[in-house]
């Protein structure tokens, strides 16, 4: 009880002395030993195993060419990222040298200043002219580079070729097109979803959005304002609820469903497309449509254009407190490079960032055509703000597609909704 | 999470009774309590500070590490926060979820902790190891198991609802708004009766013979023997119990988290924890969430208060 008369008093007065929260000191310079132990964290998988395995012939390489160094390799769960980074940051000297992270965290991980600015790094670096220049935009924020794209994350659609094949159909050529087979695909089996996608999965409402001409929010010198209460945003957002609906993929079941759990119903055999990544080809191999499926570019509003993807992927940056950064950027480049990067896709199936592994991977892999043909016709990237990961986390977005489904408001009020509350985040 | 384990079972100090020569007490008292002082201080007093002066912040992960500067906004964090349509709609759903789950879980506590002092001692004890198997599952892998058993698809509680012949195939009980939120309050139920449960057998058990035999030979009924001499006597425990059950219920968050998915279809079943968290600390507005900390905080402290005041009076006649 006492405590509890006490703290208030306690409190205020130390505000009067002018006491503030604590904060940690900013990163320092750090430093450039040339040995040691080089530490690296890196992204936990599903399906580890082949991901470690083509890491440790990297981390072997890299310590046959470097006298007296270790190399310490750390596994990031994915959704615990944001505790483990936001601790990092908040205590450089148990950051790593090194970490994976994934591009739409670029600004509000460079906002803490404890990212190193890799600009002038790979711009000397010998492969760094290979790099995709898309892609790099996606590793910038502020006209700085924090890291060095490790692969992409292209999403295009997938379908059941026997099906299509029983129901005579053909893969859509226009985004109408896609929820007209959806819907035949449902009327025809009652127990499949004409498409799995879900009021959680952002990164398939994009292209709706995208290729109806919509924003997601302009930016004006630094100020951004959101734009997804524009007419042509508000169309595609439309047409992509209009995929939750019962004579699709009802909202009882899908308006919940997140982007792995789309890919999930698919594989399973539960649905007659989906919207996947390239990076879904091991979950969809092993479900039960392997051999059954085949893959397309998103289309677009027109026959023959294609939907501008989101383009996603992952990076790897140096954190600015490292006591080796010679030595980090050193690991970055191996890693990074053409070398591992054609490692890493035969481990995983991720996509390559540099041009020339790309098309040499293309030109063996027919698998691959769908994705780089979705690369080149133009793929978009989320606002380059910090802002991004808090609109993200509130779930801003699909609240707004999840109202448009559910019935429980109309497009433009849901929309006007999500601008406002983008528009706060945005400040 | 910001807001602390407070564990009030333990609060309570036994009176102190009133000795002649008070100064010496206090001092062996006041050295008694130390270790207690120290630890509370340590562990509650000085991070609630830190709280209350984060919330009064505009504190983000910039600010956390060092590389923006401080700006001092005074109760802003709390304006915006009460001004919030949201946040009023989660606190009233959170208030009637939790008392829900209060008031189930006290039912089918004290129910079954009855029947576990009617029944023999193998049925007894096979009741104690359901509970406390149910008492030990962690919540996410609880949370999880319902989910399973309540799987639209494949769920083993659709296939047999809709075995017997009732229209429950493909049924989603994970989509109204207050199916959602039945299903996760019965999940709570289940993993927080077995507290209530060994509370109150406890409490019937600590019961002396004489007092029942009493009451049975003086014509006492089965009933009134219930109301008038088990009841009052287990109304300690039961009032712990009760509070217990509030502040946990109060602070639910791995079921909702889990079992809906994050707050369920378009937020709609969102609690006050899960929305602190997705609002602030995902989004890492840590002075918004400190306020949203503070504000549970000093709710949850308020029924403390009234349990506190309850057991001294109650422990006049004790």
């Amino acid at each position: 009880m006492r405590l509890r008369r006490t703290l208030p008093v306690i409190a205020t007065l130390a505000l009067l002395a002018g006491c503030a929260p604590t904060q940690s000191a900013p990163a320092g310079a750090g430093g450039d030993e040339k040995t040691g132990t080089v530490r690296v964290w890196l992204f936990d998988e599903a399906n580890r195993a082949p991901k470690e395995a083509a890491v440790k012939e990297a981390i072997t390489e890299f310590k046959a060419a470097h006298q007296g160094v270790e190399v310490d390799v750390q596994w990031v769960p994915v959704e615990g990222r944001a505790d483990k980074f936001s601790g990092a940051f908040n205590d450089p000297s148990n950051a790593p040298d090194v970490a994976e992270f994934g591009n739409t965290d670029v600004s509000s991980y460079a906002a803490t200043g404890a990212l190193a600015d890799l600009t002038g790094d790979l711009a000397s670096w010998s492969e760094g002219k290979d790099l995709i220049p898309t892609v790099l935009d996606t590793a910038k924020s502020g006209g700085k580079t924090y890291g060095l794209p490790w692969y992409t994350g292209i999403r295009a659609l997938y379908y059941r070729t026997d099906l299509f094949t029983e129901l005579g159909l053909k893969p859509p050529t226009t985004l109408a097109e896609l929820a007209d087979t959806a819907r035949r695909i449902r009327a025809a089996k009652p127990e499949l979803y004409g498409i799995s996608v879900g009021g959680k999965y952002t990164y398939a409402m994009l292209p709706f959005l995208w290729a109806n001409g919509g924003e997601l929010a302009k930016q004006d010198g630094t100020k951004w304002t959101s734009t997804v209460d524009s007419e042509q945003a508000k169309a595609g957002v439309t047409t992509y609820a209009s995929l939750l609906k019962d004579d699709i993929c009802p909202p009882a079941s899908c308006a919940n469903l997140t982007g792995t759990q789309s890919v999930q119903a698919f594989s399973g055999g539960k649905a007659g497309m989906t919207v996947g990544g390239d990076f879904n080809r091991k979950a969809v191999e092993q479900g039960a449509v392997k051999g059954k499926y085949a893959v397309v570019p998103i289309p677009g509003t027109t026959p023959g254009s294609v939907a501008p993807a989101f383009a996603g992927g992952n990076l790897l940056g140096v954190f600015n407190a490292t006591k080796h950064r010679s030595l980090a950027l050193d690991f970055v480049e191996l890693l990074g490079g053409a070398k591992y990067q054609e490692k890493m896709y035969t481990a995983m199936g991720n996509l390559p960032t540099l041009s020339s592994v790309q098309q040499k991977l293309a030109a063996s892999d027919p698998f691959l055509k769908p994705f780089v043909d979705t690369l080149k016709a133009g793929t978009k990237f989320v606002p380059a703000t910090p802002a991004w990961s808090k609109i993200d986390s509130q779930n801003v977005l699909p609240t707004a597609v999840q109202q448009i489904a559910t019935g429980g408001k109309d497009p433009a009020a849901a929309l006007a909704t999500a601008a406002e509350a983008m528009n706060k985040a945005f400040g | 999470m910001v807001v602390q384990e407070a564990q009030p079972a333990v609060a309570a100090p036994a009176p102190i009774p009133r000795a002649p020569r008070r100064r010496r007490d206090g001092r062996a008292a006041a050295l008694y309590l130390a270790p207690a002082a120290i630890l509370l201080l340590a562990m509650l007093a000085y991070p609630i500070y830190q709280l209350v002066l984060i919330s009064l912040y505009d504190y983000g992960q910039p600010q956390a590490a060092g590389n923006a500067p401080l700006v001092f906004l005074g109760v802003a964090n709390y304006a915006e926060l009460l001004s919030d349509v949201q946040f009023w709609t989660v606190l009233g759903k959170t208030v009637g979820f939790a008392g829900a789950c209060v008031i189930g879980s006290l039912i089918v506590g004290t129910g079954l902790a009855i029947l576990a002092t009617r029944v023999r001692a193998v049925p007894r004890m096979l009741l104690f190891l359901a509970a406390l198997g149910a008492w030990s599952t962690p919540a996410i892998a609880g949370s999880y198991v319902w989910l399973f058993l309540f799987d639209t698809d494949f769920g083993l509680v659709n296939e047999i609802l809709s075995g017997l012949g009732l229209p429950f195939e493909h049924h989603s009980w994970t989509f109204g708004t207050f199916g959602v939120f039945g299903l996760v309050a019965a999940e709570v139920i289940w993993c927080s009766f077995p507290f209530v449960m060994v509370t109150m057998y406890a409490g019937i058990k600590g019961i002396p013979d004489e007092v029942l035999e009493a009451a049975s030979l003086d014509g006492a009924s089965m009933w009134r023997t219930t109301w008038q001499i088990i009841l009052p006597m287990v109304r300690p425990l039961l009032m712990i119990a009760t509070i217990q059950s509030i502040i946990w219920d109060f602070k639910v968050f791995t079921q909702i988290y889990v079992m809906t998915n994050g707050g369920g279809v378009a937020g709609r079943n969102l609690v006050l924890n899960v929305y602190a968290y997705q609002q602030a600390f995902a989004g890492q507005e840590y002075g918004l969430g400190s306020a949203i900390g503070v504000v549970m905080t000093l709710l949850l402290l308020s029924i403390t208060g009234l349990y506190v005041r309850s057991q001294r009076r109650s422990a006049a006649w004790l």
